[in-house]
């Protein structure tokens, strides 16, 4: 076993150097103002009280990430002086020279140490009993090339710009560390993730009810369901007292303070519109398009006063509310119950028939892609909540691996209009190439005694976003359709894709509900 | 057979490596006035658009010599007036007579490179992949991982995809990879066995560009090696005859509206070949400019009698390896010829330039299979000896990467460190002869510690060169230092190119004989 570990360390370190080489040739490209945001973050942090740091809006791009964020970001500033000390200002809007550009772009690819460190561990939990020599062949090596050489990753830190791979790192460590039964360990790291990005609240409630379940109680009655009396005290008190540590670390001086309501107004603005400003391919674009298609239907056949007929672009790039023509409109509240709703069945199931980490990770993908369909303002960037952590499945088995493939195609693609410079088109479709032929090519030769992963059926449709590509980047440019329906590549990418996001979806949940009985017979054998 | 997506992943890694290396050279926009390669690019669509092809190579009012006049042969011309057609179409002002010049912009600059994309995916590359997946050692992972290092060769994506601000009076361009690929089909053609296309493909490569005359004795001994060995009489003098009408009816069709005056043709060889450009220019690692460190070549002879120099010393670098090849002509035998003269052209000839090291490196690329420790290693320092070029452009970051990257490919997928062994390094041959002369020594172990040295050394010097300003009274000393220090390693392996090609005798004999 040291042996095999000490062999399968030396490629993972290549792998990880040589991704490193690449984000390192990938320095000078463009950047969003993500840039900007987070060197203004440096600024607060670094020249203002903690009291102010929530109150500070010189820069229209307020902190609005949890305090151990802040925190970081308050770390990385001492570090960013020696680079360049004008960024540390706040009053420099939009400051980015060289030094600047390098010391963010490398803080990024350092900090990335943790992510790599992470799909170190996951690969650690992957059960290698496919057997063969050929190195290309082991799950584990397909499953680190897939975490991390993520195509989404890749494009959304080190050319859009942010610190998704440090973020991550944490939410893989937990999810590695769960898998390894090092429960609190696990607990440790989630909360400290939630305490540097809130949006994994979205996760939460799998992480919660698969600790309670599985870990403060230690037995289950044979059917599966909970046995009462087996509910450890120590462990729920063990449990308690490290997520609230973390917890009381993070917001304790700002309650302390009395700043709490200042803090939780910033990280839940609730003022902005349905969908971000490009539509994440989710239940609401697809519900956009139905009632864009009805209102331009009942114009056609008078059934709508023209008038009447909101006559708002849905997609003008702005981040603005948007009144639905036909359909009635929707309110965050509506949002919410809707992901409650998608969620709670996945949630039940963990609770009443648990089936070990793997079920946990199962349901935990669901809880990020139903908050994901059905959240109010998603963000397309937070469809890799759900893709990172279906590589860990999509390596186990071939069912989850036909799944991986639709989710991760076009979940990317959803990714494309974030990189929108000329400059960077060739390089967005090169990796997203690389990564997709990587991963129909790897995992149809690891499953391919088991026939192919797509139906064909799948296959049709995910062929089919080749010309939807060709249309929206090189015909669409050359027609006039540019200044009359300047939304139209965007409406189209995200509605295809959210077809086949709502296809995974649902494709996921059935096999949670309908695992239960592989499961008991993989036990009976 | 080669895993296909194995084989496209490569593929893609390279154009990814190549695009996000242009990426860098953005950087350097604005900086006007912006009159280098680039400028010299545009400037020869505006002129072979507007112009006839008569006017091509003359100084007229319409067409001023002197500034980036026309200096290569007539393919590089028609090049460039395919690529101004499709810029016509694009945008008109890119190659408008007169108007245009110094035109930059990113668009414009963004079509440049996609020239040059489109140059490489179709000449070089598929000539790589051929040659890799059928002509490399060893299993198809080998051969997948031969055709990532050789796609992945730092030297020619710098110097095609980030060159692009630097003025030099130069006879170079941004197109390498048309010229050099050119040159690989040709091997690959006298490989196959083909030897009409390959003679056919090198005379293309020798029109785009008369650098390609590097190459040219091997492939020029090798065929005549070829048809003397079928017997100069009967079959020999047929298959001669048939070179002979290829490579005059392709050149014959390249110079074709140059031909019809003598005066065209003569204009465009004096535009070819300047000599009065001096011995070398800049900084280069040949025996010239190192010498000059300590004799002041240039100042001591006249002109005249520098060019006769220079002339005889590269004729006796070439002359043993062009004399075995022409004796005993093999393909191994012929890979090796066109490394060590394009090696020996590189450091004896007139007016070289740091850039022509590609034309060595390519030959070598080609022996990365066969022996990795030496090849890997050489193709590192012919990477570190264009440091002060790189620098010029501002692209140490992409030096760096490339180079690390390099190192990274050749040390885990070509484990080159480890094939250090008198075999691996086909130093068997010269060691058997001179055994009893020789005290026995380590060699794995000496080669190894001389290779993690000479890697420090580049580290070292990269370093210093780019963080250290030199002191005042030696303002060039770390593009010296860089040189003299490639200097030593390019005369190292010339002399062991040169020693394993000249004492393989024995074996290729006993494979001919058993053939």
């Amino acid at each position: 076993m040291a042996a095999l570990t000490a062999v399968s360390w030396s490629w993972f370190l290549t792998l990880a150097i040589g991704l490193s080489l690449l984000k390192c040739l990938l320095i000078t490209t463009y950047h969003s103002t993500d840039f900007e945001v987070h060197r203004n973050w440096l600024a607060i942090t670094h020249s203002l009280p903690v009291s102010q740091w929530y109150y500070e809006a010189t820069s229209e791009w307020t902190l609005d990430y949890p305090p151990l964020f802040a925190w970081f970001e308050y770390g990385l500033s001492h570090i960013a002086k020696y680079f360049d000390k004008e960024m540390l200002v706040i009053q420099h809007l939009n400051h980015a020279s060289p030094a600047t550009v390098l010391f963010q772009r490398l803080s990024v690819i350092l900090t990335d140490i943790v992510f790599i460190y992470a799909v170190r561990e996951c690969c650690r939990c992957v059960n290698g009993r496919k057997e063969s020599k050929e190195l290309l062949e082991e799950p584990v090596f397909i499953l680190a090339v897939l975490l991390l050489w993520n195509f989404g990753l890749l494009i959304i830190d080190h050319i859009h710009f942010q610190y998704n791979g440090f973020l991550f790192g944490f939410l893989l460590l937990s999810v590695a560390r769960l898998l390894q039964n090092r429960h609190l360990e696990g607990a440790l790291a989630f909360a400290v993730l939630l305490n540097l990005k809130h949006i994994y609240l979205y996760v939460a409630p799998a992480y919660g009810i698969y600790l309670l379940r599985s870990y403060c109680f230690t037995k289950s009655v044979p059917d599966g369901s909970v046995k009462w009396s087996s509910f450890s005290f120590t462990r729920l008190v063990a449990l308690g007292t490290i997520v609230c540590s973390v917890f009381a670390v993070s917001f304790g001086p700002f309650i302390a303070m009395g700043q709490l309501p200042q803090v939780l107004s910033r990280l839940f603005p609730f003022k902005r519109g349905l969908c971000h400003a490009y539509w994440a391919p989710n239940f609401w674009a697809l519900y956009n398009a139905v009632d864009k298609a009805l209102s331009i239907l009942g114009l056609k056949l008078k059934l709508l006063d023209a008038d009447g007929a909101s006559k708002a672009s849905m997609t003008g790039g702005l981040v603005q509310e948007f009144r639905h023509t036909v359909l009635p409109s929707v309110s965050p509240l509506t949002t919410f119950v809707c992901t409650l709703v998608s969620i709670t069945p996945a949630v039940l199931c963990l609770w009443r028939k648990p089936q070990g980490p793997r079920g946990f990770l199962r349901c935990l993908i669901i809880c990020a892609l139903g908050s994901f369909m059905f959240g109010w303002h998603v963000h397309e960037k937070a469809i890799l909540i759900a893709i990172l952590p279906l590589s860990l499945m999509a390596v186990d088995n071939q069912r989850d691996a036909g799944i991986f493939i639709i989710l991760t195609t076009t979940g990317h693609l959803s990714l494309f209009p974030l990189i929108f410079t000329a400059p960077e088109q060739p390089i967005k479709i090169l990796l997203m190439l690389l990564f997709t032929i990587y991963s129909l090519a790897s995992l149809q030769r690891l499953f391919r005694k088991e026939g192919s992963l797509l139906s064909w059926l799948e296959a049709v449709y995910l062929t089919g976003l080749v010309p939807l590509e060709v249309f929206c980047e090189v015909v669409y440019p050359l027609t006039s359709w540019q200044q009359t329906l300047p939304f139209l590549p965007l409406l189209l990418t995200s509605v295809y894709c959210a077809l086949g996001v709502t296809y995974s979806f649902f494709k996921l949940y059935l096999s949670m509900l309908t695992e239960p009985e592989g499961m008991q017979k993989r036990k009976d054998q | 057979m080669p895993d296909w997506s194995l084989v496209s992943l490569s593929v893609l890694f390279g154009l990814t490596a190549r695009w996000a290396v242009s990426l860098n050279s953005y950087s350097g926009a604005g900086k006007a006035p912006m009159f280098g390669d680039y400028e010299a690019q545009r400037h020869w669509q505006e002129v072979t658009y507007n112009l006839p092809v008569e006017e091509w190579y003359f100084n007229t009012s319409d067409n001023n010599l002197l500034y980036w006049g026309l200096d290569y042969p007539p393919l590089t011309a028609y090049h460039s007036l395919l690529c101004a057609h499709i810029a016509q179409l694009i945008n008109p002002d890119w190659i408008s007579l007169h108007t245009s010049r110094g035109y930059e912009s990113i668009s414009h600059k963004l079509y440049m490179r996609a020239t040059v994309v489109a140059a490489d995916l179709i000449v070089y590359i598929p000539a790589v992949l051929l040659y890799s997946l059928y002509f490399s050692e060893g299993s198809s992972k080998k051969q997948v991982s031969t055709m990532l290092c050789m796609l992945l060769y730092p030297g020619l994506i710098l110097i095609d995809y980030g060159h692009f601000h630097v003025c030099f009076p130069q006879h170079w361009n941004t197109y390498n990879c048309v010229s050099l690929g050119f040159a690989l089909w040709g091997v690959l053609g006298l490989a196959l066995g083909w030897d009409l296309c390959g003679s056919l493909a090198f005379c293309l490569a020798l029109n785009y560009k008369q650098m390609e005359l590097y190459h040219a004795l091997p492939f020029f001994c090798y065929l005549l090696g070829k048809c003397t060995r079928k017997g100069l009489t009967g079959k020999g003098l047929t298959h001669l005859l048939k070179i002979a009408g290829t490579v005059a009816a392709s050149f014959v069709l390249c110079w074709l509206p140059f031909l019809a005056d003598p005066a065209q043709a003569l204009q465009v060889l004096r535009r070819l070949f300047p000599v009065d450009r001096g011995l070398f220019e800049d900084k280069v690692a040949n025996t010239w400019c190192s010498l000059s460190v300590l004799v002041k070549v240039r100042n001591l002879l006249l002109p005249q009698t520098q060019l006769r120099l220079s002339f005889a010393a590269t004729l006796l670098a070439v002359l043993p390896s062009c004399i075995k090849l022409f004796v005993h002509p093999s393909v191994r035998g012929f890979k090796l010829a066109l490394v060590t003269c394009s090696l020996g052209f590189f450091l004896f000839s007139f007016q070289v330039h740091e850039k022509s090291i590609l034309l060595a490196a390519l030959p070598v690329c080609l022996l990365i299979s066969e022996i990795p420790f030496i090849s890997t290693w050489f193709l590192q320092v012919t990477t570190f000896s264009m440091l002060p070029l790189l620098l010029k452009d501002g692209l140490l970051l992409p030096y760096i990467v490339t180079s690390l990257a390099f190192l990274l490919i050749s040390i885990t997928l070509l484990s080159a460190l480890e094939q250090t062994s008198e075999e691996d390094l086909k130093l068997k041959q010269l060691f058997a002869r001179r055994r009893k002369h020789m005290p026995r020594f380590n060699a794995p172990l000496l080669a190894k510690s001389g290779y993690v040295l000479s890697v420090l050394c580049m580290a070292v010097l990269s370093f210093l060169s780019a963080a250290l300003s030199p002191p005042a009274r030696l303002p060039d000393l770390f593009p010296v230092a860089i040189s003299l220090f490639s200097y030593v390693h390019f005369v190292g392996f010339l002399i062991y190119f040169n020693s394993i090609h000249l004492t393989e005798i024995s074996s290729k004999k006993t494979q001919k004989k058993t053939n």
